[in-house]
């Protein structure tokens, strides 16, 4: 039996989790967007930055599948080739987010007393501030850059990891292999990382997961609003806010298909986010 | 009255749980007959089957289970076959289940009183009698006070109250059979006393059936009329309770025995018995007897043919030659270890040691001026029920906690700092601990190998080759393999944990080894092999330890001196033969008759009123006072009382003259 489990550990894991259909879906629609944003440009069939004025406006049709939209691009190329500038953002942005906010909780969790109490109330203030806000002040501020989009989001999203964090890294302090580590003199970097980090880490991947959905989420707004990928890029947001005027007109592909492109992605990534979180209560 | 039907029977029960698709079988074959009124105790190490059969019983098993063979039937009817009406009848009139831990099978959000009184709803009273019948089954626990009792929620009461409401709501339907699953593991000695003292005196007065479960074979033969012995999930021996345990018929059952470490018997004279190996693994194919692979006198014969369920004058056991467990070889090797000079070097000395938690009017004092020297090369055992300090003690020696202004501790007669970071090197290799749970001690996520080079490094500042040697050393010391070396805590069983948390506590030498409840958690044929380890380790390196623990005889078995706490302070300390002969403090009088043990059924009971104050409302005077069954009105809870010094050693705190101690001899 205890063999069994051995090898079992992290294939075991996997394994299990491409048993649940939610997390299978979910690893679908995200591995879709990633190729597109990987080969995207070598798969389409028109150039989708080329202008064809003759063109614009064109619905659906077997030559052009999304239609066309005001400049007479195509928007299935725009679509597909669309993916690569979020798919690069969002997820470093999240990355960033991670690190920072688990750093920020172990310390917290560990230490306890009046840094926790300060840190903590830091760690409030920010989360009170509304993430769009804070954005468009950094940006304005700052000047718009794909750069400065994933630090905005990085800041703005590791506090809730943070809180996430500390409240695992409380429960591990409990437990007697970190006063047993005190007792041979460890040093507090050991302590943290290589003690009690890997035994936080299943929370911290399910709330990088779910992050990762809501910074796809806050880059596609704020490039809908214009501060975030800046054109010619054929990026969703952007594509939404420059064409949403012309639904009113019956122009409906020229929305309707990279808002679905968002929503699809951000619901893959919880579908997979989901899966983990019920491998860990299983 | 002569109906002679079972209240509960299993016919030829097997069960199996469904794990990964695959089949496991828990239970195989188990025939067994509660009668009404009798109460049956079923016994076995962890693993055997022993609570698969209780929720078996209330056909309660859990979503993966299945009986795949066999009948249960209670009062006569198959309950296998019952329809979810009938079986919900069965279960609100019949059959009620008292569980291990009583705070988690009561609703935190409900008073006692609305929990008590939904047994009464079900069954159908009129509602202008529920409140009644609700103190009347209260009182019937006796709990003094049911109507203050009624208003609290669980979370106000003590873990043995808790047990009592529970164990009141079991019987207020009046059952015909009532589950016991483990239910004093979780409490002290002498609250287990009192819940089972409960037990008993509720049988005579109802006529329930009871299955008792238990892993503790003291309790088991204290409660109980008839004994079944598990063992891999097939009833080895069954037979009253009498002939069990003086005169065993399967290997198992005499292993069991002679690994509890008994009055008299202490590390000085001879190791404990301990029953090798493992439990095979459930669904392991077994040909011949499933005891073979660990019994000590199994042949040829009962490795290839399964024995027969043979009964004789009421006593059945499954084994090819029942006269040979009672002339069971007891593992018995020249005792390697000799006494120690009485008055061996101090290696550590306590002075005046507090330790308080809060501040201003929240000032909880958990240790209050404890003075203990520790000589090299002794055990010294600590005793006392849990919020007595013992843990607290241990984490000051330590320096995981800063004792109070005041204190004073010295190591080999140097002032020892508070915290372990302000100790040197050498003093904090010297002064480690073995925890009481190493699930808790050992972390999940690294390799055996991992932890003990670490530590080296750390604390002895070995590298490369002699570091590795060092491993080996430590490894073999502890009777660990090579492979265990690789394996996470995760792959390792119970007992092979707790080895590797020794060897991680010896890593660095230490003169003294504070072991915390090291068996706890343990079997009691792992926790045998790892009391005779502690021992042996003892006489190679003259370590010192400092053993907690509640389980007095553990304490007996490996202290040559022990210290009985109660709130924070020591109110006895001597030699260990001397204190468990007496006389004793009145306290101590009370927990080592609060302790069952076998061959000591009838034994009168020194009862204790009331539960244990918190520290926060210490009594003045002398703390026991206000349980003290020798308490003296005026003087007691007034004045602190005096140390008697009963002779060289065994000192006392007690205002009663020395002719007046209790002695239980």
């Amino acid at each position: 039996m205890n063999t069994q489990t051995a090898a079992a550990g992290w294939r075991g894991d996997l394994r299990r989790l491409s048993r649940s259909a939610s997390f299978d879906i979910g690893v679908v629609i995200v591995l879709f967007w990633v190729a597109c944003a990987l080969f995207g440009p070598h798969l389409v069939p028109y150039d989708p930055f080329a202008d064809d004025l003759l063109n614009s406006l064109m619905p659906p049709s077997f030559a052009h599948w999304f239609g066309t939209d005001q400049l007479g691009r195509d928007v299935f190329s725009r679509v597909i080739v669309g993916a690569r500038d979020i798919l690069t953002v969002a997820p470093i942005a999240t990355v960033l987010s991670t690190i920072l906010g688990t750093a920020l909780g172990l310390t917290m969790g560990y230490f306890g007393g009046v840094i926790d109490e300060a840190l903590s109330r830091i760690v409030d203030a920010v989360l009170a501030l509304p993430t769009v806000i804070v954005a468009l002040l950094a940006l304005t501020a700052l000047g718009t850059s794909n750069i400065t989009v994933m630090v905005v989001i990085a800041f703005s999203f590791a506090p809730v990891i943070a809180r996430t964090v500390r409240s695992a890294v409380l429960a591990e302090r409990g437990f007697d292999y970190v006063a047993a580590a005190e007792l041979r003199r460890e040093n507090t970097f050991y302590i943290l990382f290589i003690e009690i980090l890997p035994n936080v880490l299943p929370p911290i991947l399910v709330e990088a997961t779910v992050r990762l959905g809501y910074a796809i989420f806050t880059v596609a707004t704020l490039s809908f609003i214009g501060f975030g990928i800046q054109p010619p890029s054929p990026d969703w947001g952007l594509s939404i806010s420059s064409n949403y005027g012309l639904i009113g007109g019956g122009f409906w592909w020229t929305v309707v298909f990279d808002g679905a492109a968002i929503a699809s992605l951000i619901i893959g990534i919880n579908l997979i986010a989901d899966g983990i979180e019920g491998l860990r209560h299983d | 009255m002569t109906d002679t039907t079972p209240a509960l029977q299993f016919e030829n029960l097997s069960v199996a749980y469904r794990v990964k698709g695959v089949s496991r079988p828990v239970l195989a074959g188990v025939s067994l007959e509660i009668r009404k009124g009798e109460a049956y105790g079923l016994v076995g190490e962890s693993g055997c089957g022993k609570s698969t059969a209780a929720f078996a019983a209330l056909r309660y098993l859990p979503r993966n289970g299945a009986v795949t063979a066999g009948r249960i039937l209670i009062d006569g009817q198959d309950i296998g076959q019952m329809a979810p009406p009938a079986l919900r009848q069965l279960r609100r009139q019949s059959v009620a289940m008292v569980y291990q831990d009583p705070g988690k099978a009561l609703n935190p959000s409900l008073t006692i009183g609305r929990q008590v009184q939904e047994v009464f709803e079900l069954a159908g009273v009129p509602r202008a009698d529920w409140a009644a019948r609700t103190v009347e089954i209260l009182a019937k626990v006796q709990i003094s006070d049911p109507q203050l009792v009624m208003g609290r929620y669980p979370h106000q009461l003590s873990g043995g109250m808790q047990q009592r409401v529970a164990i009141a709501m079991a019987i207020a339907s009046n059952p015909t059979l009532l589950v016991l699953d483990e239910p004093t593991t979780g409490l002290d000695a002498t609250v287990e006393a009192e819940v089972l003292d409960l037990i008993q005196h509720l049988r005579r007065e109802l006529s329930t059936a009871i299955l008792f479960i238990s892993h503790n074979l003291a309790v088991i033969a204290r409660m109980c009329d008839r004994v079944g012995v598990l063992y891999a999930g097939r009833l080895v021996e069954e037979a009253p309770t009498a002939q069990i345990f003086n005169a065993p018929q399967h290997p198992y059952t005499a292993g069991l025995l002679s690994c509890l470490p008994q009055a008299g018997r202490s590390k000085d004279q001879a190791p404990l018995a301990t029953i090798p190996g493992f439990l095979p693994v459930p669904g392991e194919v077994i040909s011949g007897c499933v005891f073979a692979a660990r019994c000590a006198v199994a042949d040829d014969l009962c490795r290839s043919t399964e024995p027969a369920f043979r009964v004789a004058d009421g006593h059945a056991s499954k084994c090819h030659y029942p006269e040979r467990a009672g002339a069971l070889p007891v593992v018995a090797k020249a005792g390697a270890t000799l006494r120690m000079a009485e008055q061996a070097a101090a290696i550590l000395q306590i002075e005046n040691l507090s330790k308080s938690f809060g501040d201003g009017d929240q000032r909880q004092r958990v240790l209050r001026d404890i003075g203990i020297e520790l000589r090299k090369g002794e055990t010294l055992g600590l005793v006392g029920e849990s919020g007595s300090g013992k843990t607290t003690l241990a984490r000051c020696l330590l320096g995981l906690l800063q004792p109070d202004m005041g204190s004073e501790l010295k190591f080999a007669g140097e002032p020892l700092a508070g915290r372990t970071a302000a100790r040197t090197r050498d003093q904090v290799k010297s002064i480690q601990i073995v925890f009481q749970n190493p699930d808790s001690a050992l972390n999940r996520s690294h390799t055996v190998r991992r932890m003990l080079e670490r530590t080296i490094s750390l604390l002895v500042g070995l590298k490369g080759a002699a570091r590795e040697a060092r491993v080996q050393a430590l490894t073999q010391g502890v009777r660990l393999t090579e492979r265990h070396l690789a394996s996470m805590p995760r792959q390792l069983s119970g007992g092979l944990k707790q080895r590797v948390a020794i060897a991680r506590a010896f890593a660095s030498d230490p003169q003294v080894l504070i072991c915390d409840e090291p068996t706890s958690a343990l079997d009691v044929s792992v926790q045998a092999a790892i009391l005779n380890l502690l021992a042996d380790l003892q006489a190679e390196t003259q370590v010192s330890y400092i053993l907690i623990s509640h389980d007095l005889g553990v304490v007996r078995y490996l202290s040559d001196r022990i210290a009985v706490m109660y709130l924070g302070q020591v109110l006895e300390i001597g030699p260990a033969e001397t204190v468990f002969s007496g006389p004793h403090h009145p306290y101590t009088a009370a927990l080592l008759s609060s302790a069952p043990a076998i061959g000591d059924e009838g034994a009168e009971r020194v009862k204790l009123v009331g539960a244990l104050p918190t520290t926060a409302q210490r009594p003045t005077g002398c703390v026991f006072h206000t349980r003290c069954p020798q308490s003296i009105p005026g003087l007691c809870g007034s004045k602190a009382p005096p140390q008697i010094v009963l002779e060289a050693g065994h000192v006392i705190e007690c205002h009663l003259p020395a002719d007046a101690l209790p002695v239980r001899g």
